[in-house]
């Protein structure tokens, strides 16, 4: 699988965020996930779409751990290297 | 038993193929107009967006949808948009759905084909199980009582509110927001009745008539706010109307058919007449279940005579079916709010397309035009709403307007 790079992941990670509902301005590298409004439920949906992809494999517990949008991306970056 | 406690309407809502709102699905079947394009009863007008956010549009099956926004209505029109008037675990939410998230089952399904069983979308469940119209609904407006969906096809609307009757009566909520949704109009599900057999075949929704040839489906919602009538009164709520009765049977005769006699249905109408303590002779109206079947509308006529005896020629009789088609497990939901309306508004709207009687069916079936509305004898009208399905569920409500 060919290198993604970080601003890659970004961006497609705030354009799934951005599908589930916030506005996309809100959607920030230090944005939680409270304070977008995004839950449990969407993120096992970015996990899929990450993992349709990226064949990056995002489990529960590895999505417990994330507070922010960075968290997220950092996470992704560095499993899809 | 004590004196049962008394279970008042304090608001009404729909979304209907008449229009988004109750005041079109009353004022626009008196009127005459029928919603039934192409075969079916289509909720044309209905614009999710302009009452769900980005995040609900995706969360919420059409179903869902169509529940939430009846609710909204009737919350609204209840006075409690801003602040919920009781324990908000005292207050109840049943609604009833023949079928749920239909199109969110479809999708998915072309979705595992086509891309594998992983790729399945994690709201696939919380969006087609049939009771997510009544979270929806609960969530939405933080509804903390008893909390459920009603199965029961054509008659969950009904059953719905005849379960948040009892609910109120009995001293388990103070409050109840009970109605029905259904959204069914997809290929499948248009697949699946015309695989029965129970479709019109000329696409005409016309109960009672000589010539009618089966059912047309329709799609909505329709919702009420009950309230227990002191405490309705205490807080200084506009009574639009009481349910007064509650009664249910089943055929137990045949998964479709249903029970020729009209015995088992016609008990139904007289067990929800004792239960609002009336005889037939205080009935001004019957909001038929009416689908424009063979069966169901011969078996229906029969149940009525049964119940109401001599009374019962004297009774007008229509369904609302005729302008909207049948809204399956919305449908017991949407014609008590369609039966309230014509008991306020002292105006019987018609069986559209009731031309050509059949012999064998000899009631009331206002053909043509609306017409007043008489009080049978003093006092706020009441009405009967029947709901009959597929099963054998068998659902009569006994409605009063206001006085």
């Amino acid at each position: 699988m060919a290198t993604v790079t970080k601003e890659q992941v970004q961006e497609r990670v705030v354009e799934v965020l951005a599908s589930f509902g916030p506005d996309a301005s809100a959607i920030t590298q230090e944005a939680t996930f409270e304070e977008l409004d995004v839950d449990s439920l969407d993120l096992v949906e970015l996990a899929q779409i990450v993992e349709d992809e990226y064949g990056v494999v995002l489990k529960g517990e590895d999505m417990k751990e994330l507070k922010t949008v960075g968290d997220a991306v950092e996470l992704i970056t560095s499993r899809a290297g | 038993m004590p004196d049962k406690r008394r279970v008042v309407i304090t608001g009404i809502g729909a979304v209907t193929p008449l229009g988004v709102g109750a005041r079109p699905l009353h004022l626009e079947w008196a009127a005459g107009v029928c919603a039934i394009e192409d075969g079916a009863g289509r909720c044309s007008s209905f614009e999710p967006r302009d009452f769900l956010s980005v995040k609900e549009m995706r969360r919420l099956d059409r179903v869902a949808q169509f529940a939430v926004v009846a609710a909204d209505e009737a919350v609204r029109q209840a006075g409690w948009a801003d602040e919920l008037p009781y324990d908000p675990m005292r207050i109840g939410c049943v609604i009833a759905t023949g079928i749920g998230g239909i199109s969110t089952v479809e999708s998915n399904h072309d979705v595992m084909r086509e891309r594998g069983a992983s790729m399945v979308s994690p709201l696939g469940i919380p969006m087609y199980m049939p009771n997510a119209p009544a979270a929806a609904v609960s969530m939405r407006h933080k509804l903390q009582g008893q909390m459920y969906g009603v199965v029961s096809a054509c008659s969950g609307g009904a059953h719905a509110i005849g379960s948040a009757l009892r609910m109120i009566q009995y001293g388990d909520a103070d409050a109840v927001v009970a109605g029905g949704a259904e959204a069914t109009l997809t290929e499948f599900g248009f697949a699946c009745f015309n695989a029965l057999q129970a479709l019109s075949e000329t696409g005409v929704s016309r109960p009672f008539d000589a010539r009618r040839d089966g059912f047309v489906m329709g799609e909505g919602g329709g919702v009420v706010v009950l309230e227990e009538e002191s405490a309705a009164r205490a807080r200084g709520a506009t009574i639009l109307g009481e349910v007064a009765g509650y009664g249910s049977t089943a055929d137990a005769h045949h998964l479709t058919a249903p029970e020729p006699t009209g015995r088992p249905a016609s008990r139904a109408i007289t067990l929800a007449l004792a239960d609002a303590g009336l005889t037939p002779a205080a009935i001004s109206y019957v909001n038929a279940h009416g689908t424009s079947t063979q069966l169901n509308d011969a078996a229906e006529t029969a149940a009525l005579k049964l119940a109401l005896g001599e009374r019962a020629a004297a009774i007008p009789v229509s369904s609302t079916k005729s302008a909207i088609g049948h809204l399956l497990g919305a449908a017991g939901a949407v014609e008590a709010v369609a039966t309230v309306q014509a008991l306020n508004a002292r105006l019987i709207p018609p069986t559209l397309g009731y031309e050509v009687p059949d012999p064998g069916l000899d009631l009331d079936y206002v053909p043509g035009v609306a017409r007043p509305l008489v009080p049978a004898n003093g006092g706020p009208p009441a009405a009967v709403s029947n709901s009959f399905a597929f099963g054998g569920h068998n659902v009569a409500l006994v409605i009063k307007g206001a006085g």
